[in-house]
């Protein structure tokens, strides 16, 4: 069993059996990281470079706790301070750290492509967290992770994505992946923050919370990204929060749970309501710890076979 | 290809008996005895040997199950890469007895694994070997303390442990591949 690409730069055109590889692998790492020594040697001699091009804390600390609890040397690069700022290419950065003997890259860049791109000149693999505004494989890996972990399966669970879905990779990956296990998958959010094209890839789109609420067996709440906001997309936070906030009234007038999941960072109070953030069928700290699982399961099956 | 029938599935039976008896009697009874399994096969003949434990002793034993493929020294330049499962110790290791079971004791490195495995979990107070069949051609300085049976093979042998629970038939086969 292995996967049939040698990189993950997006869940676009992955197979099932390959998401279901990685679910199913990332199940035993979850046992791995509820044991006393939460370290396993798979990795061993291995060395991975985190190619961090724009800020992140919970994706980079959890791809290196998932990379060193597999016993890989890592290596942090960080845009900031670094050649980049001095005016080096992307192409000679890679070409520079490979040079330097390294087997992985994970990669996380402000540009759509840029992983494509770096797997096409370097020889190590390629792990794409997040690129851009188009995909985000390993966040929509632990999303699809928490809930199958929730509802015992993906199939036919109908999920709703509520936010910004024009500038979120994480949307358009939980998109793909989880139409591929056979999900349900539907948009909801203002006018402005719905791209024109989502229709190609089959989803149906929402404008109003209450008419999504009562057919979704979970929401994925995305982030507002308040430093991709110049362009006024939406009048206020407050108007935003008294259309699109998810509520714990307006959850609970659905006639059954509804799983919350948000990928972080929350904005309390803007796109979520701090007490359904923090309520009983929230899992947004389960996918922080699944996250770890999940990242353990990509680098192992792509680290691990050559 | 020859197939030479080893052992029976009566012989099996009082196979698992006699090792069961053993390990009952090195360890004096043995209140502190967990019985851990090496997936896959190691994992069933545990469960055969603890639940006997259990019937000559007359108190329940643990029994865990250890996928030690994270642990493999052959993981990388495999083609295939072996499919992960989980470790499956729901007790704390910690100040036990643990008779570690596997089929076959063949190059060692199985073993090696575990016993990697098994320390990353916790601090046993000792383990010991348990195997069904022991081939020989050791890589490693391991030996089993309960062998159920020492069978002299070549290298190009093939040695197939059948159980019930997964192939429907108890048997032990000396598989000969020219």
């Amino acid at each position: 069993m292995a996967l049939k690409s040698r990189h993950l730069l997006g869940l676009d055109g992955v197979s099932g059996e390959d998401i279901q590889l990685i679910l199913d692998t990332a199940v035993s790492f979850k046992e791995v990281l509820e044991r006393p020594i939460k370290k396993v040697p798979p990795l061993q001699g291995k060395t991975i470079v985190n190619l961090f091009f724009e800020s992140s804390t919970r994706t980079r600390i959890s791809f290196e706790l998932a990379e060193r609890r597999l016993s890989a040397d890592v290596v942090n690069f960080a845009a900031s301070g670094s050649s980049v700022s001095k005016g080096e290419t992307l192409k000679d950065t890679a070409r520079n750290i490979e040079a330097m003997k390294i087997d992985m890259v994970v990669i996380r860049h402000a540009s759509a492509g840029a992983p494509h791109f770096l797997s096409k000149v370097v020889a190590s693999n390629v792990i794409n967290a997040g690129d851009g505004a188009h995909e985000h494989p390993t966040q929509a890996l632990l999303d699809m992770y928490t809930l199958r972990e929730k509802h015992k399966t993906l199939e036919g669970l109908r999920v709703c994505i509520v936010g910004d879905i024009l500038h979120s990779r994480v949307a358009r990956s939980n998109i793909f992946g989880l139409k591929t296990m056979g999900a349900q998958v539907s948009v909801c959010g203002p006018a402005t923050m719905i791209p024109r094209e989502i229709s190609r890839l089959g989803v149906p789109v929402y404008h109003r919370l209450e008419d999504v609420i009562p057919k979704v067996d979970a929401l994925n709440v995305l982030r507002i990204q308040l430093e991709r906001q110049e362009k006024g997309l939406f009048p206020s936070l407050r108007e935003y929060h008294r259309y699109f906030g998810v509520t714990k009234e307006r959850v609970d007038r659905a006639d059954r749970p509804i799983t919350i999941l948000h990928p972080g960072p929350i904005n309390r109070d803007v796109e979520i309501s701090a007490d359904l953030a923090d309520g009983e069928h929230s899992v947004i700290l389960q996918q922080v710890t699944n996250g770890v699982a999940i990242r353990m399961a990509v680098l192992y099956l792509l680290g691990s076979s050559n | 290809m020859k197939k030479t029938k080893l052992i029976d599935s009566d012989g099996f039976r009082r196979t698992v008996n006699r090792l069961a008896h053993e390990v009952v009697e090195s360890n004096k009874g043995g209140e502190n005895i967990v019985v851990v399994g090496i997936r896959t096969r190691g994992d069933i003949l545990a469960r055969r040997i603890a639940g006997k434990i259990e019937e000559i002793e007359g108190h329940p034993v643990k029994v865990g199950t250890l996928d030690i493929t994270l642990y493999r020294d052959d993981l990388r330049g495999k083609l295939d890469q072996p499919e992960l499962h989980s470790t499956e110790i729901l007790f704390d290791i910690a100040g036990k007895f643990i008779v570690l079971v596997d089929d076959v004791l063949f190059t060692g490195r199985t073993v090696r694994a575990a016993l990697n495995a098994l320390m990353d979990i916790g601090r046993p107070a000792r383990i010991e070997l348990l195997v069904l069949v022991d081939r020989g051609h050791r890589e490693l300085p391991i030996k089993a303390d309960f062998a159920g049976k020492n069978v002299p093979t070549s290298i190009k042998q093939e040695v197939k442990v059948l159980m019930e629970e997964v192939d429907g038939e108890d048997g032990v086969f000396l598989i000969d591949n020219d």
